[in-house]
């Protein structure tokens, strides 16, 4: 029993992460159609970033907060400088552009900071607390539950403000949105700049645990990915679903079957739901219409 | 030729069809008009196999297809245009139309990969057919064009072309005319008549209450999914349902 | 084509002859220009990736089926070779015949899950199936030497045992040309425009009679034995295999050279193969600024040659049409 409430707490942990890069996803799949396979380097970048700017001295929180600010900086100069100009191309293209992206900003780092890896002290120490005979770490309920705060701020956002529910109507009808005044360009900028802080906040939340580099954004943004679409694309509670139910997969499969293979089998378990369910777990079924 | 009985079809609340029984006979134009958003299109999509019925049957020559997939009805001599053009953008002219003889030609990978004997003669004959075809719908000069360089009226001749290709029994037109100007309108009112006169059976959907009132035999008028009245076309203008149902909306729009 | 007489000119497809020769020439005279090895081997390389990108093109561009897994195929391919003729001694010729028809038989079954998905949802299966495959192919060990890679023996072929890079080279060469041919046989043939036809308008070809999910499933098995049996002979080629050859970067890497030369291009995804294999070469001397210079051509050729780069200098010098 406490094995299994350890496997359960550690896969929420990594679960939530994988909830924020693919928030990160839909975000930017909602206000644009596209999937920005660089929303992991947004991650990496915010490890990182955070990584330096403590070696260099600076309190823990402020870091934190000049990574993020700087990383969302990162996402509207991108947005601005290759998504704009690129819109309208087909999907293919788009995955494209931004893998090269992904790649311009890894490679980027790489000249700067070098291959080697870096981390991030834990917020507050490495004791492990006991909770019903399962073992925790105290960075792990930072991450529970700063991305709990983060989840329920976006949904604050997005269900409140006149800009968030902007979005959400650009998402659905962009016509329509632009009709009734919301302009589509400042919700696509928006939603890059979104995504990449909250894409640094993961990246700086999972810095502790796991160690960052140059090239840390590649796994983790496809795990994003996956879970995006596994709760269904656009679905803000299907990202968040999807990347804790990806990562109590993960989880599982490593603790009871095989650590090896514990992303083969959620890769596995992923398309057999997919199988299932075509739309993803809360994507909106649709009939071709003609 | 084609029964249609308590034919259904609803998506989520929405009842597109509901319960319509006709028969079209052999030959001939029929028509089916109605409102907008009365359930002509989504008849079509029935009758075609892309949609699959909520209820009720539909049978071509005496043969139960309700359920059957789209291709397969193909096969039956079952062909169609769509009101929102569904031409192939990334194919030239001539390409489209010989994708509507897909049926008679081998589209076996193999075969063409190693262009096996016989597939270079059948396909340049379809070649030749299908320039023959465009000339035939008016799209003479196109002949050579790119299907992403024709102007709309061209493109939903092109779509004629292409379903005619397959040599088909039934041909269902979903709104030809619409967007086309007099002229063109004209001239396609002349192409499918002469499309009945050869022995196919065509079933028109069609806004231009002129075109179909001068063309169609029989004529089948839907509303909200409904059956309204079906009958030949100085039976439906004298019907009070229908003259009520149009009151107005847009009679005679093109 | 002298045979055309009958067509009138304007729907004579346009021939094909002057490329296939020029291609042909260039690789029968290449040789004599490469200085070494070293040169015969980028320019294998190049072949194979070459034809690889076809395959992959015929699926992305042609039929709109995107694939982010490509290279697991080919990982299928190199190491059911490696394996069949390592471990159990069988024949290369057979091995390579047992592999592609292995991955054929995978992908079929896979396709009737997978190829439901559209957009997305398929480069998101895709990109799993081929992470999949890899993954197996890493911890599996015991079989494939794990991370360390395993070595591959030498490939006989009707008594005749190529070895060196002179004489692969003309075996990749004759493969490329080999490969334009089908693949444009292909493309202008009724299987190759009903593919097309599904891209341009599923609907559309529905209606006409072609069953777009058998022809989905038919290619899909097509491009993952083609990719299976290159997986095989490179492997042979290489001596000596490691899992990256079916990573998720390598399955990335062709389809890029798809989309950046050309998306539905045979020429496209040729030259694609030889700008993005060239490249790395070029640039291998500049640790680091590597990745961003590839990046960077990747995001600048898409922005403003959105339709890949044969295609789009194609258009500008076609006639204009009435
Ligand atoms: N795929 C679908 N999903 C949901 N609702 C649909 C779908 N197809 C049609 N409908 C609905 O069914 C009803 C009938 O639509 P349909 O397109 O058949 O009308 P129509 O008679 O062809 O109209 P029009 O003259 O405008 O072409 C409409 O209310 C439409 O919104
Ligand atoms: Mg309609």
């Amino acid at each position: 029993m406490s094995q299994f409430l350890q496997f359960v707490s550690s896969g929420l942990t990594v679960g939530a992460i994988y909830a924020l890069a693919a928030l990160g996803f839909s975000i930017i799949y909602n206000a644009s159609g596209v999937i920005n396979f660089a929303q992991g380097e947004f991650m990496m970048l915010g490890g990182m970033a955070g990584a330096f700017l403590t070696a260099a001295g600076i309190p823990l929180p402020l870091a934190a907060l000049l990574s993020v600010v700087a990383i969302a900086l990162v996402g509207l100069i991108i947005e601005k400088l290759v998504v704009e100009p690129a819109s309208g191309s087909d999907v293919v293209s788009l995955i494209i552009i931004t893998l090269g992206v992904a790649m311009i900003l890894r490679g980027i780092v790489q000249v700067t900071f070098g291959k080697a890896n870096h981390s991030l002290p834990a917020f507050s120490g490495d004791k492990p607390i006991a909770v019903f005979g399962a073992t925790i770490l105290p960075q792990s309920i930072w991450i529970l539950c700063v991305s709990a705060l983060l989840v329920v701020g976006l949904s604050f956002f997005f269900g409140r403000t006149r800009i968030g529910k902007g979005m959400l109507a650009a998402a659905y009808n962009r016509l329509a949105a632009e009709l009734v005044g919301v302009d589509t360009r400042t919700v696509l900028m928006l939603s890059f700049v979104l995504s990449a802080a909250i894409g640094a906040v993961g990246g700086i939340l999972v810095a502790p645990i796991a160690t960052t580099s140059y090239d840390s954004g590649g796994m983790l943004g496809l795990k994003g990915f996956v879970a995006a679409t596994l709760g269904g694309l656009g679905s803000g509670v299907g990202a968040v679903l999807g990347g804790l139910l990806l990562g109590l997969l993960e989880s599982m499969t490593a603790g009871y079957a095989s650590s090896a293979y514990k992303d083969a089998v959620s890769f596995v378990l992923a398309l057999l739901i997919l199988g299932l369910r075509p739309q993803g777990l809360f994507g909106a079924r649709q009939t071709d219409r003609v | 030729m084609l029964k249609v009985s308590h034919l259904s079809k609803s998506f989520g609340g929405v009842h597109a069809i509901e319960d319509v029984s006709f028969e079209i006979p052999r030959g001939g134009v029929y028509a089916v008009i109605g409102p907008n958003g009365a359930g002509k299109t989504t008849l079509f999509n029935l009758i075609t196999g892309l949609y699959v019925p909520s209820a009720g049957s539909i049978s071509l020559a005496g043969e139960e297809i309700s359920g059957i997939s789209s291709n397969i009805l193909a096969s039956r001599g079952l062909s169609r245009t769509f009101q929102n053009l569904q031409v192939c953008m990334n194919l030239s002219a001539v390409e489209n139309v010989m994708v509507g003889a897909h049926l008679n030609l081998n589209s076996s990978l193999l075969a063409g990969m190693i262009r096996a004997p016989g597939l270079r003669q059948s396909d340049r004959a379809c070649r030749m057919k299908a320039a023959e075809l465009l000339t035939f719908v008016g799209c003479k000069k196109f002949v050579a064009a790119d299907a992403s360089a024709m102007p709309y009226g061209a493109l939903k001749r092109l779509e004629i072309a292409r379903a005619l290709a397959m040599e088909p029994k039934l041909l269902l037109l979903d709104e030809p005319a619409a967007g086309l100007n007099h002229t063109e309108t004209h001239e396609i009112e002349e192409l499918i008549v002469r499309l009945a006169k050869s022995g196919i059976t065509v079933v028109l959907v069609e806004h231009d209450m002129r075109l179909v009132m001068s063309i169609s035999e029989r004529i089948l008028v839907l509303d909200h999914g409904k059956r309204l009245a079906e009958g030949t076309p100085d039976e439906i203008r004298i019907n009070r349902d229908v003259i009520a149902a149009y009151l107005g909306s847009e009679v005679g729009e093109t | 084509m002298s045979t055309s007489g009958s067509l009138p000119d304007v729907l004579a497809p346009r021939s094909r002859a002057p490329g296939l020769l020029a291609v042909t020439v260039v690789l029968m005279v290449l040789p004599v220009f490469l200085p070494n090895a070293f040169y015969l081997d980028v320019a294998i390389r190049i072949a194979i990736n070459a034809v690889l990108a076809i395959t992959l093109n015929l699926l992305i561009g042609y039929t709109g089926q995107i694939s982010l897994g490509h290279a697991g195929f080919v990982g299928l391919g190199a190491y059911g070779s490696a394996i069949l003729t390592s471990r159990w001694d069988i024949h290369p010729g057979l091995a390579l015949v047992v592999s592609a028809i292995a991955a054929g038989v995978l992908a079929w079954v896979i396709a009737g899950l997978i190829l439901r998905f559209k957009g997305h949802y398929l480069a998101m299966a895709t990109l799993g199936l081929g992470i999949i495959i890899s993954i197996v192919i890493t911890n599996e060990t015991v079989w494939t030497g794990g991370p360390d890679g395993m070595s591959v023996g030498d490939f006989v072929m009707f008594g005749w045992q190529p070895s060196g890079e002179r004489q692969w080279y003309w075996i990749f060469a004759a493969l490329l040309v080999v490969t334009i041919v089908l693949a444009q046989n292909l493309v202008d043939s009724p299987a190759g425009r009903a593919l097309q036809a599904l891209h341009g308008s599923e609907v559309a070809a529905r209606a006409m009679g072609i069953d777009t999910a058998s022809f989905k499933t038919r290619v899909f098995v097509l491009s993952a034995s083609y990719a299976a049996i290159i997986g095989s002979l490179s492997a042979h080629y290489l001596g000596f295999i490691t899992p990256g050859i079916a990573a998720f970067p390598h399955s990335v890497e062709l389809v890029t050279m798809v989309v950046v030369g050309g998306m539905a291009s045979v020429w496209g995804a040729v030259f694609g193969a030889v700008l993005l294999s060239l490249l790395p070469q070029v640039l291998a001397s500049f640790e680091g600024w590597e990745t961003i210079a590839f990046g960077v051509i990747l995001v600048v050729t898409m922005i403003f040659l959105p339709r890949g780069i044969v295609p789009s200098l194609a258009g500008l010098f076609r006639r204009p049409e009435g």
